[in-house]
């Protein structure tokens, strides 16, 4: 059987498609069809020619073997040093293949080479930094998922979140009617403690435009009321977009390229249609990197920039600390051991290690904040990154994977630890789940709500 | 034999070697893209130049990068083994009255002393890198037949070179095979990974470019490495 009526190589473009793979609870029934999906040969040659150039052919055919990539790759560490975890080993053994054979590979194959793609990377970039070649098997490992994405071997997850991306443009059906009636609604919930408080909607000429993950607004909404509260105390003129207001990018996990143009698209009109002098995103690391690192080369944007300048949530955070839009309660600030988790997505990704250190310097008391080892650029993922923390299929090794971190994080004694990353967070809440290190963990936002001095205008009358 | 390979073979194992990196160079930017790769090559330049210069500069100083500092014995051996197999083929007396002879000039000459431990570095290197190979398995399981070819095709130079440089019975022989070896290995270069004497400095300024450009050399400090 070439097609599956789940599994196949069609991506889900309507309600109807995603609301019947979603009703396969788990994927049983497509991972059963996956196993009898075939490889179209043709198609994968094609699309060799056409997109494998001259950086990954050299990086794949350069590469001296040497190993020294080894440990630099959490998986391998992990895995008690399995050469199978080598990442370059993990790379020739998938993409090199596909290519040295031509396309000619089975469906066992790649079964494989979806495993490797998807539960033995995380597409963290860490191994770029050890290369002597300088090859990223992240960006690599990338662009098979996007190979395999076409082929129709993905985990299910992220075939349902490519889809919901082609749907909805959010990674969750989330409707634009939806986002803005639960943001006004979480506003409302919070006025009486900030009388004034409100969430601008399609406001042309805001000096920001906030946008956010699906998620806050499905399962955190209070995430919504706090961004609000904030930008209020900062006195900040912002905005939310109706439509255009999803950051992240489940399609880019998955490899469907197109989802990730049409989705970074969707944010790029509402820039255009609203006119904001800049865009705040939430606290969240790959819908940052999907938005604003890469996404500006997927609407084919030559000067590799938004149409405005984007900024990540602790980028804002620092400057509002640093121009005193925010003051600390000095009586406030965390007084016991605290370390910042740093997102590969925008720590090594986009380098800004040092703006979340200036964070931590306005927010915690002198003594108190004690970075991991090691940390900033060369920190290690949080061992749920690239979409691993939500394929179910591949839980055990995820559960492994957290090692790494729930080690760093012992070694520094917090007690607290702080993560302005969607991901991350889910992690380090997954792996004291998991091991019960005893630790409390958060994104910025609350912490900033408890310390921040509110304006007399804002506070509640007696 | 001798004329042959000093002469008319010479000239073409340079030419070979020259026209070969040349292509590999201008077949490697050629095939740069910026959307595929997703680095705004052209619209930035100045950063990636300087993205591009700090990824090289680093990784060419010993200790430079944390990956160097984190494998102390392979940097050692890496660079003992680099300076060498560029500084002796280059520099060598020998060598440069026969480059000022057939192309009209030549380098600087290093010390006798020099030479020779230079050359012996090598070899003490290659061994190493040759049992590396086989000892750890992190190692081992990357290792293909290529890789054990161009060690043994750098090697050959260095052994004959050495042979010859304690002056044995049968010199002229061991000359023959000594030339045939070098120029055999610059025949090669381009054709192997070898290759990577130009596209080591392509693909290590690519990458800088990539993080001087997109991620983050505009916004911080350029990368850790």
């Amino acid at each position: 059987m070439p097609e599956g009526t789940l599994c196949n190589k069609q991506p889900v473009d309507t309600e109807e498609q995603l609301k019947a793979l979603l009703a396969d609870k788990g994927g049983q029934i497509y991972y059963e069809e996956m196993k009898h999906l075939d490889v179209d040969v043709e198609m994968l040659r094609q699309t060799l020619g056409k997109s494998l150039k001259s950086r990954l052919r050299t990086w794949l055919s350069m590469c001296a073997r040497c190993g020294m990539c080894a440990d630099s790759c959490f998986f391998y560490r992990i895995n008690d040093r399995d050469p199978k975890q080598v990442p370059a080993y993990k790379i020739q053994s998938t993409l090199g293949e596909i290519v040295r054979k031509n396309g000619n590979v089975d469906n066992a194959f790649m079964h494989m080479a979806m495993e490797t793609a998807w539960a033995k990377c995380t597409c963290c970039n860490r191994c770029a930094m050890y290369c002597p070649h300088g090859i990223d098997v992240g960006v690599m490992i990338s662009y098979l998922r996007g190979l395999l994405y076409q082929q129709g071997f993905v985990p299910w997850e992220m075939k349902v979140g490519a889809g919901m991306h082609r749907v909805y443009r959010a990674q969750m059906d989330v409707t634009p009617e939806d986002f803005v009636d639960t943001f006004e609604w979480m506003v409302e919930e919070y006025e009486e403690d900030y009388p004034g408080l409100n969430v601008p909607v399609d406001k042309d000429d805001a000096d920001i435009l906030y946008t956010v993950n699906a998620r806050e607004v499905k399962h955190y909404p209070e995430d919504l009321a706090e961004a609000a509260i904030l930008f209020n105390i900062a006195g900040e003129n912002w905005t939310v977009p109706s439509k255009g207001w999803e950051l992240t990018s489940l399609a880019m996990f998955a490899g469907d390229w197109e989802a990730c143009r049409l989705q970074v698209e969707s944010v790029y009109d509402a820039m255009d249609r609203l006119k904001p002098k800049r865009m705040v995103g939430t606290e969240c690391g790959h819908a940052h990197r999907a938005t604003v690192v890469e996404g500006p080369y997927w609407a084919g944007r030559p000067d590799g920039l938004p149409p405005v300048e984007s900024i990540h949530y602790v980028e804002w955070v620092a400057e509002a600390l640093r121009t005193g839009k925010l003051k600390i309660d000095p009586e406030k600030r965390i007084k016991e051991p605290v370390t910042i988790q740093d997102s590969c997505n925008y720590i090594r990704n986009h380098g800004l290690r040092d703006v979340t250190r200036e964070i931590m310097s306005y927010i915690v008391e002198p003594g108190y904040f004690i970075d991991m080892a090691p940390n900033g650029e060369h920190n290690y993922c949080c061992g749920g990154g690239g979409g691993f923390n939500g394929i179910g299929l591949y839980r055990p090794q995820r559960n492994k994977a957290l090692i790494t971190k729930r080690d760093q994080i012992m070694h520094t004694g917090a007690s607290l630890v702080i993560a302005p990353c969607h991901n991350c967070w889910d992690a380090i809440r997954d792996l004291e789940e998991e091991y019960q290190i005893g630790i409390r963990w958060s994104f910025l936002k609350p912490l900033l709500i408890d310390m921040v001095v509110v304006p007399e205008h804002m506070k509640p009358k007696e | 034999m001798h004329a042959f390979l000093t002469g008319p073979m010479f000239y073409i194992s340079i030419a070979v070697l020259v026209i070969g990196l040349l292509v590999r160079v201008v077949r490697y930017i050629r095939g740069l893209d910026w959307k595929l790769d997703r680095v705004a090559y052209r619209a930035h330049r100045k950063a990636g130049m300087k993205g591009a210069a700090r990824s090289i500069f680093k990784w060419l100083v010993p200790f430079g990068t944390r990956s160097w500092r984190v494998q102390p014995v392979m940097t050692v051996v890496f660079f003992v083994f680099h300076i060498g197999v560029v500084a002796v083929p280059l520099f060598l007396l020998a060598h440069n009255m026969f480059l000022e002879e057939k192309l009209g000039f030549s380098f600087f000459t290093l010390p006798a002393l020099a030479a020779d431990i230079l050359s012996w570095g090598v070899l003490a290197a290659l061994l190493i890198l040759v049992l590396r190979r086989i000892a750890l398995p992190e190692v081992r399981i990357l290792t293909t037949f290529h890789d054990y070819f161009i060690l043994a095709l750098t090697a050959a130079p260095f052994v004959t070179g050495l042979i010859c440089r304690y002056d044995p019975a049968n010199y002229d022989f061991w000359l023959l095979i000594h030339i045939a070896a070098g120029e055999l290995l610059l025949i090669l270069i381009p054709f192997t990974k070898l290759s990577h004497v130009v596209t080591f400095f392509l693909s290590r300024a690519q990458i800088g470019m990539d993080f001087g450009i997109k991620r983050g050399g505009m916004k911080g400090k350029g990368m850790a490495w």
